[in-house]
């Protein structure tokens, strides 16, 4: 077993996997890695299943010291990750050897970066999920959904000895401003037709107000013009208007059902793209059939073969 | 019944039975959910039953959205009721007080009833739990009497403890853990909503039925509850 003792941390680092299935029903959230890409990739450095449970760290503000030596592996975000003060650049393996503190700071480009372990970090499952959850009080290191404090010890047990880049043609491109594929919805022909117009040809900027349940996007106010509805279902992506007009795209740990229109959904890689923006960041919508977006999505998984 | 098969999202389909919202819906919802179950098998990731819909989230690595679309349109063929009562019927006590019910005056007021009215009408009737959601074990239930239906609140609590029974419109809930919340709060139940050790997690599934029964402050301590009031709680 390796250990890994936390020296800072923040609200925002939690450890996360895919997230939580099979238990939607019962009003559980999915919860998991908001960029599930850089989360597949941090764990495919190692040779790890794809969705072993690695720290989402949002924003920096992170830092650990290696009780033994360690191989870890680092993608998504670029938030000025650093050993021992030295440049550690994204989206490859590395050895921290004991002793060594790795740190991240602040965000260059992006705003999640994912730090995996051989076999991934240790973790109770909870509900068959080490996701943390906080509001749900489910996941995390003691599966009680605390985020991850200073202090507190991480360990592993799988055995890597990978040292690799995700080959640059593969990583994700986050500075790609190309618009983000929005599969439609069954209310999309009850919003006006300048509402119509607005969603897929003017920009939509990030609002502050934005967290792992949703972010909320600023611009023309659009306008629902069908029946109230009654609570259904709501997916991953989501794309809902309340009444005053603007947008919520629904991410990981939304609420299992809800009652406002949408516009439709945003596909998974979409969402991964839309979970590395940050408040003020501007983004498009294009509308995708779904049968295209599925094979865009199936081509994409091939990837990490 | 119309059943209507629409696009959610790239693996998610939905399922639309009904229009409005009604007890008669259950028995077909129940049905309609099982077939599901049965015929997307292990494809099948999650299914999210609510009042008159059924969101299928299936493995798009296995299937294409029309394999899906053929799957749930098979699941169709010959529905039939699921007649049988399938669901538990759980009696969760509630101490009705107005020091963790605070609406309780309000809806009286609202109703023109008196306080121990509002409470004898709210449990001397069965509920069905048509879904869950909002929260783990957050079991939307109904349907209230029309006299004791009362809009949510304007300004939703920042916090609302754990146990709580409220009202919204012709519906009726206990929230399971400490949250947010706008329901109108008439009392509290010391019953454990989500537990995390309990098969099945939740105490209330899609189906079942409900009943509401008034016991004293004695009797709620007595059962483990909190009467912690809810603004001392604040």
């Amino acid at each position: 077993m390796s250990r890994l003792t936390i020296e800072a941390s923040t609200p925002l680092c939690l450890l996360q996997d895919a997230g939580r299935f099979g238990v939607r029903h019962l009003g559980v959230t999915q919860g998991g890695a908001a960029d599930w890409c850089s989360m597949s990739w941090a764990n495919w450095l190692l040779g790890n299943n794809l969705d072993a449970t690695v720290i989402e760290i949002t924003l920096g503000g992170f830092a650990v010291v290696a009780e033994e030596e360690c191989w870890l592996a680092l993608a998504g975000a670029d938030l000025g990750a650093r050993i021992d003060g030295q440049p550690l650049a994204p989206w490859r393996s590395f050895k921290l050897g004991k002793g060594q503190t790795l740190q991240l700071t602040q965000p260059l480009l992006g705003a999640r970066s994912y730090l995996a372990a051989p076999g991934g970090f240790d973790a109770p499952k909870v509900l068959g999920s080490s996701a943390t959850v906080v509001r749900e009080e489910l996941g995390g290191l003691d599966g009680t959904g605390l985020p991850l404090a200073k202090g507190a010890t991480l360990s592993y047990r799988g055995e890597s000895l990978l040292l690799r880049e995700v080959p640059s043609a593969l990583r994700p491109d986050l500075k790609a401003n190309a618009p983000l594929d929005l599969v439609l919805g069954a209310q999309i022909g009850q919003f006006s037709g300048q509402s119509l117009f607005d969603v897929f040809n003017t920009a939509w900027t990030l609002d502050s107000r934005a967290d792992r349940m949703g972010i909320r996007l600023l611009g023309s106010v659009l306008h629902y013009q069908g029946q109230p509805m009654i609570s259904e279902g709501i997916p991953l992506g989501a794309v809902q208007v309340p009444p005053d007009g603007q947008p919520i795209v629904l991410l990981n740990d939304r609420q299992t059902i809800g009652g406002y229109p949408r516009l439709g959904a945003l596909t998974p890689l979409a969402l991964a793209r839309l979970a590395q923006c940050l408040p003020g960041d501007r983004v498009r919508f294009t509308p995708v059939m779904q049968e295209r977006a599925w094979h865009d999505h199936i081509n994409y998984l091939k990837s990490y073969l | 019944m119309n059943p209507m098969i629409e696009v959610v999202a790239l693996d998610c389909l939905m399922l639309r039975l009904f229009d409005d919202i009604a007890e008669a819906n259950m028995p077909w919802m129940l049905a309609a959910s099982e077939r599901l179950r049965a015929v997307f098998g292990e494809q099948l990731i999650d299914l999210v039953p609510s009042y008159t819909t059924l969101m299928v989230h299936y493995d798009l690595t296995v299937l294409s959205p029309n394999q899906a679309r053929q799957l749930i349109a098979e699941a169709l063929i010959d529905l039939s009721p699921n007649a049988r009562r399938s669901g538990q019927c759980h009696v969760l006590p509630v101490w009705y007080d107005v020091s963790v019910g605070p609406e309780l005056r309000l809806l009286a007021e609202r109703s023109g009833l008196a306080l121990e009215e509002v409470i004898r009408r709210h449990s001397g009737r069965e509920y069905q739990v048509f879904a869950l959601g909002f929260a783990p074990g957050f079991a939307f239930m109904g349907l209230v009497e029309e006299i004791l239906a009362a809009p949510r609140l304007n300004t939703p609590r920042k916090k609302v403890a754990a146990g709580s029974v409220g009202i919204a419109e012709r519906q009726t809930a206990a929230y399971p853990v400490v949250s947010p919340g706008g329901w109108n709060l008439i009392g509290r139940t010391p019953a454990k909503l989500f537990d995390r050790n309990r098969d099945g997690y939740s105490l209330m599934q899609p189906g079942d039925t409900v009943r509401f029964e008034a016991v004293s402050h004695a009797e709620f301590i007595n059962l483990g509850g909190d009467d912690t009031p809810l603004e001392a709680q604040a």
